[in-house]
């Protein structure tokens, strides 16, 4: 960048100041990303303004361009990196605030048996991204993690990740006892991972297969709206 | 120096210090490749068959048959689909499942001495595996993992790979016939994933003695021009002592890389290789060197 691009964010009208953050958080430019959301929140803006407006709102186009082949892993893990920068920021003031815009929490782990971390990782940010209360389980997950996850956060979705085909099995498990707890009434479950294809997600009762990041989070998201969209016309 | 000797029912293959790297090709693999997939479950193996030939035509020194089909008879499905390669090719094979009914399946079916891909550093896995070796005489690929997951330290790796030597040895095993998989892992994630596998090759090498081998084009995963960071990727890990890696032998830039690999760390003799591989041809297509020589025996 030449000395003509620095420019001070506090110079810029809220408008401009949340397309630069968008535009930042595209960069992973994680200080630039951080400080915007200082700024806005400073100007008197809801914390959950900024969460939809500038983060949100800037991984829906990382997530766009990433499904399209225009951003690449590396970059997106940076972007990852930047928003984590502004939730950091935002996540105590709105876990104090009384309004919750926020999708639902979102339980994501690799089955037991299986080490594989990086795609649901990316499936993990990209919900972030999304607007989701993401509670990543990180890999090699038995049964009970999954359980106590669920008591505890009582998420709207539990995804599960599986990159072999020994391990792809052990997500049936996990449905099965859900389902003997009656979890599944208030739980959606998703899944996804390389070997897996729509035929084995019918097969353990679970529909919502994710063929890749970007689709997983857009699937996620359709759902809780598709909630939504039926209480309000109850 | 370490040699690792596989065969099939007419060919020996030899991996090992000294010897020219070894290209196991991956194809006939289901994961991701829907197509295969649906037609290995339903007996078709035609696909199968076809990608045997290509890749060995190619260069494929070996073959890794892999037959990971979602809700698919999967012992019967690689037993079958390695019956009908040995049936058109002449390389010998590595058995590559997770699933311990289909490594004996496969094992049953083939002739010669395969090379079973893999066993893993847990310790229920290596109890399953290593006597299903040892009964076959087979040679195996060891990955180095255990139950606590994927070290990024080299060091960590090393032991357990090393703790799956010393298990094979209980077993009857010689160490030259384990061939560790250090585990690649995607630069785009992990920026020292190279340097890791690099590092860890050289230790495998200097201090355990064995061969290496490795799934090479996980490394650039999620990035541009894929084949780009492969093809540079392969001469770098010969240079750090690598014998043998599972590769797509379709892409000639990759086999070429590799070739020059050898050539360039002097086990390719006399450019022999290369050379027969690269000369460019005469204007009838007849290789000039043969041609003379035949001439002067006539």
């Amino acid at each position: 960048m030449s000395d003509e691009d620095d420019f001070d964010l506090n110079d810029l009208d809220d408008k401009e100041l949340v397309e630069q953050i968008q535009d930042d958080l595209y960069d992973g430019l994680d200080a630039e990303v951080t400080e915007g959301t200082e700024i806005l929140l400073a100007r008197g803006w809801d914390a959950n303004d900024v969460l939809g407006e500038a983060l949100v709102g800037g991984m829906k186009i990382v997530g766009i361009d990433f499904r399209d082949g225009i951003l690449f892993v590396p970059e997106v893990l940076k972007c990852a990196g930047a928003m984590k920068g502004g939730m950091g920021i935002l996540r105590p003031i709105l876990a104090e605030s009384a309004e919750d815009t926020s999708l639902g929490k979102f339980v994501i782990g690799t089955v037991k048996g299986d080490i594989h971390d990086i795609g649901k990782n990316l499936v993990a940010m990209m919900c972030e991204g999304a607007g989701f209360e993401v509670i990543n389980l990180g890999i090699n997950n038995p049964v009970e993690n999954y359980l106590e996850a669920i008591d505890e956060h009582e998420p709207v979705i539990v995804g599960m990740s599986a990159l072999l085909t020994t391990t792809m099995p052990y997500m049936g498990v996990v449905v099965e006892e859900m389902e003997k707890r009656g979890m599944r009434k208030d739980t959606h479950i998703m899944c996804g991972g390389a070997p897996l294809n729509q035929e084995f997600a019918d097969s353990i009762g679970v529909p919502a297969y994710g063929r890749d990041a970007a689709r997983s989070a857009e699937m996620a998201e359709e759902h809780v709206l598709g909630l939504r969209n039926k209480r309000d016309h109850r | 120096m370490t040699t690792t000797t596989l065969s099939s029912a007419s060919k020996e293959v030899t991996i090992g210090f000294g010897h020219p790297f070894v290209m196991i090709g991956e194809r006939i693999n289901p994961t991701g490749r829907k197509i295969l997939a649906a037609e290995m479950k339903v007996g078709d193996y035609s696909r199968v068959v076809a990608d045997a030939i290509a890749q060995v035509a190619a260069g494929a020194q070996m073959l890794d048959i892999n037959a990971g089909i979602p809700l698919a008879d999967e012992p019967a499905i690689l037993a079958e689909a390695i019956r009908r390669v040995q049936a058109v090719v002449d390389v010998p094979i590595s058995i590559d499942s997770s699933i311990i009914e289909a490594l004996a399946s496969g094992l049953e079916a083939y002739q010669g001495r395969a090379l079973v891909n893999s066993v893993t550093g847990e310790t229920e896995n290596l109890e399953r595996v290593l006597p299903l070796v040892k009964k076959y005489g087979a040679a195996v690929v060891a990955i180095s993992n255990d139950e606590t997951g994927i070290s990024e330290d080299p060091n960590e790796r090393f032991k357990v790979a090393k703790k799956i030597v010393e298990h094979a040895a209980d077993y009857g095993i010689k160490p030259e016939d384990v061939v560790v998989d250090p585990l690649v892992m995607p630069i785009g994630a992990i920026s020292q994933a190279g340097n890791q596998v690099f590092e860890l090759v050289r230790k495998l090498r200097s201090e355990l003695k064995v061969n290496t081998t490795c799934g090479a084009s996980n490394v650039s995963f999620g990035l541009p021009q894929r084949n780009g960071i492969n093809n540079a990727f392969l001469p770098m890990l010969i240079a750090a002592g690598m014998t043998s890696a599972i590769v797509n032998p379709l892409h000639p830039e990759l086999v070429q890389a590799i070739r020059a690999g050898d050539v360039l760390t002097g086990v390719d003799d006399g450019c022999g290789s290369w050379i027969k591989a690269y000369r460019e041809p005469t204007a009838d297509g007849s290789d000039v060197r043969d041609g003379r020589r035949r001439r002067k025996r006539a």
